[in-house]
């Protein structure tokens, strides 16, 4: 689950790490309001949008007197903010943070994600703050620092003084440098984070270091220990039938294809989409129905993706394990039926009563085309939407 | 032989009583040797009673020391499952395979790391299959977990998946063109886990009664291009590999919490390239990978 930039500074608030005084805003008069609270002769109004490169999008501007705020949130509030990470169509900009300024000396990168190769939790740190670290990362690997850190021994004094003279803090700041590293740490650990960013991290004209972004993401297998977590939810920012899926404890993810499909389990998921691209279509979406299969969750399932005007077409492919073929069977029908289903539907079985679940496809009346193969599943229904 | 798990094996579920556990454990009590496998349960409140005529007891420790068990299959619910995979290690059981999904990842940091340290200090290993598995089963002799039974057949093909359904896919179609299976091993979804694709494979090389090996992947991790890498300077037998995820988009999360892609070099094409280069018989078409290991079997 991802949060917004003044979400995730309030949470490094209260780990003690040092944020700029910032106040969200919905409205312009609000974000005024916010401006002559804050005081001082510069702010910084940026878009709350939960994906990165807001900056290069137009989404953050400095602003120099209180009309400078009045513009500045006029153009950015309501805006669809289109960056490297929002898709083509942006994201439409509802919620401002308005700032005081910073004096920036330097800008630096730090972050805790968990390493899974090494499973440990992994502290990076750069002195190319401010940019976008995946290109850092890319072109100048020898200026991306990483420790590895044990969850027994937690991040220590050698580890964070390690990454803090790796990235250049002056003498000065060394010791808030480090401090700023081990609430960050700990920070990530007590909220069960996934990833916890603050790009950039500053060294201002005084020596103070400072986040001055904060980026979250949070284990979803963790939230049910989180409802101060929960609460940052913010829907606005999620798919509409991503959201619907989740109340039937579907998991879907809408694609730009026009073959819907819904399979039972991740990884058949993902090879069944994977096969109708190989056989020349491309999915409308990733759709698992996970084990326990009703007639209800496959009604809501066809109702989801059918919901998607691009669907020309569906593909269920079911693997009967503990899931019996005929059950699945008899949700398909019924939820057939119940979406008036206009669009060419293929179903491929395995597995236990494949047979009865074949039977009960062929006896309904309904025009299902049946298929053994995942293959010929795909080949079926890539033919029947051309 | 097999590997990890045979006929004499003998099984402690902890989470039996839960509705799951109970489920699964009569199946698996149903599945070939199954009746004599699964000895013992584990529920500290319900310490004397017995379900299906399995001895419950307070404690893995406990049930181990009564019943000789040395596996333990874990069906616990997500917020104390990873404690049960410390009891199960605590216990010094050789294997414990955990099913349970939605674990939270940082209490499988904890919970490898104390495993790790504990091995680290001389103390005994105990591997970890999953969690957020299927389990693993060796064919007419034993099942651990929720699979299918009824698919599988004896034989000395090698099976390993990280999504279950995409093995029971790859068994089914193994079963269907009549070659059996020596053992299939599903090592889970989740980023955090115990056995990889790499343990899994160099134990398929080990064993005298497997032949060929279908290994299957997805997006997210680097543990594929680990296991082939380690596959291309030692592996002495056949493999057909598959990486689900091609059409997978970047950073979004496709159902398991591991499958994910979060750089660039575990794309499924990145991984599909990685195992082409170590003399794996890479397929993207998932119908075809029975078909495909058949042609490599001299």
């Amino acid at each position: 689950m991802k949060i917004h930039e003044y979400q995730g500074k309030e949470i490094l608030k209260k780990f003690g790490v040092t944020v700029p005084r910032g106040i969200p805003c919905f409205s312009v008069d609000e974000a005024v309001k916010a401006a002559e609270t804050l005081g001082g002769k510069v702010w910084v109004v940026k878009a709350q949008i939960h994906a990165g490169g807001r900056g290069k999008g137009g989404g953050v501007k400095v602003a120099k007197s209180m009309d400078d705020v009045k513009t500045c949130a006029g153009q950015i509030l309501g805006m669809q903010l289109k960056t490297h990470q929002t898709g083509p169509e942006g994201q439409k900009v509802n919620r401002l943070l308005v700032e005081e300024g910073a004096d920036i000396k330097k800008e630096y990168y730090v972050a805790a994600l968990t390493d899974r190769a090494t499973q440990k939790v992994a502290m990076m740190a750069s002195s190319e703050g401010g940019m976008d670290i995946e290109e850092v990362a890319h072109k100048t690997p020898e200026k991306i620092i990483k420790v590895f850190v044990d969850p027994a021994a937690g991040l220590t004094d050698a580890q964070a003084n390690e990454l803090a003279n790796g990235i250049g803090v002056p003498a000065g700041s060394m010791a808030q440098a480090v401090d700023t590293l081990k609430k960050l740490y700990t920070c990530y650990m007590e909220t069960d984070a996934s990833l916890a960013e603050i790009n950039p991290l500053i060294l201002e004209g005084n020596g103070n270091i400072k986040a001055l972004d904060a980026k979250f993401n949070f284990d979803s297998n963790a939230l049910y220990r989180h409802p101060e977590i929960v609460a940052y939810r913010d829907l606005d920012e999620e798919d509409a039938d991503e959201i619907e899926a989740s109340k039937f404890d579907l998991a879907y993810i809408s694609l730009d294809g026009n073959i819907g499909c819904l399979v039972n389990g991740a990884g058949l998921a993902m090879a069944t989409m994977d096969t109708i691209k190989l056989f020349g279509a491309e999915p409308a979406n990733f759709l698992d129905v996970g084990g326990g299969a009703t007639t209800e969750k496959v009604t809501e399932a066809f109702k989801i993706m059918l919901k998607n005007p691009k669907v020309k077409g569906i593909l269920v492919n079911i693997f009967g394990g503990i899931m019996k073929c005929d059950t699945i069977a008899e949700g398909v029908v019924a939820a057939a039926r119940e979406t008036h289903l206009s669009v060419p539907l293929v179903v491929r079985m395995k597995g236990t009563n494949e047979d009865l679940g074949k039977k009960i496809l062929k006896e309904s009346g309904l025009p299902i085309i049946s298929a053994d193969s995942m293959a010929e599943a795909a080949t079926k229904i890539v033919a029947a939407v051309k | 032989m097999s590997i990890f798990i045979n006929k004499d094996t003998k099984v402690i579920t902890q989470g039996i009583t839960g509705k799951t556990g109970q489920f699964h454990t009569e199946k698996c009590q149903e599945y070939a040797n199954g009746k004599n496998c699964f000895v013992a349960g584990v529920n500290p409140k319900k310490a004397g009673e017995k379900i299906f005529d399995i001895p419950i007891f307070g404690s893995v420790k406990e049930a181990r020391a009564q019943t000789g068990a040395t596996v333990s299959v874990i069906y616990v619910p997500p917020a104390g499952a990873a404690d049960a995979i410390w009891e199960a290690c605590e216990a010094d059981l050789d294997l414990a395979i955990c099913i349970t999904e939605g674990i939270p990842v940082r209490d499988m940091l904890v919970v490898r790391n104390k495993m790790k340290a504990k091995e680290a200090a001389g103390g005994k290993k105990t591997l970890l299959l999953g969690p957020n598995c299927p389990g693993l089963i060796t064919p007419d002799e034993i099942k651990i977990g929720i699979m299918p039974g009824h698919i599988h057949r004896k034989g000395r093909i090698g099976v390993v998946s990280r999504s279950g359904t995409l093995t029971y896919e790859a068994v089914a179609q193994l079963t269907e063109i009549g070659l059996g299976q020596s053992s299939a091993v599903g090592i889970g979804g989740d980023p955090i886990n115990g056995l990889k694709h790499i343990d899994v494979m160099r134990a398929f090389n080990d064993d005298p009664d497997t032949d060929a090996v279908i290994m299957i992947g997805e997006i997210g991790g680097p543990d594929e291009a680990e296991a082939a890498v380690w596959c291309k300077a030692n592996m002495k037998k056949p493999i057909v590999g598959f990486i689900a995820g091609v059409t997978a988009p970047a950073g979004k999360r496709m159902g398991h919490a591991g499958a994910l892609i979060s750089g660039g070099a575990d794309t499924a094409d990145a991984k599909l390239a990685i195992m082409e280069e170590c003399g794996f018989t890479v397929t993207r078409n998932p119908s075809e990978m029975a078909k495909l290991l058949k042609a490599l079997l001299k």
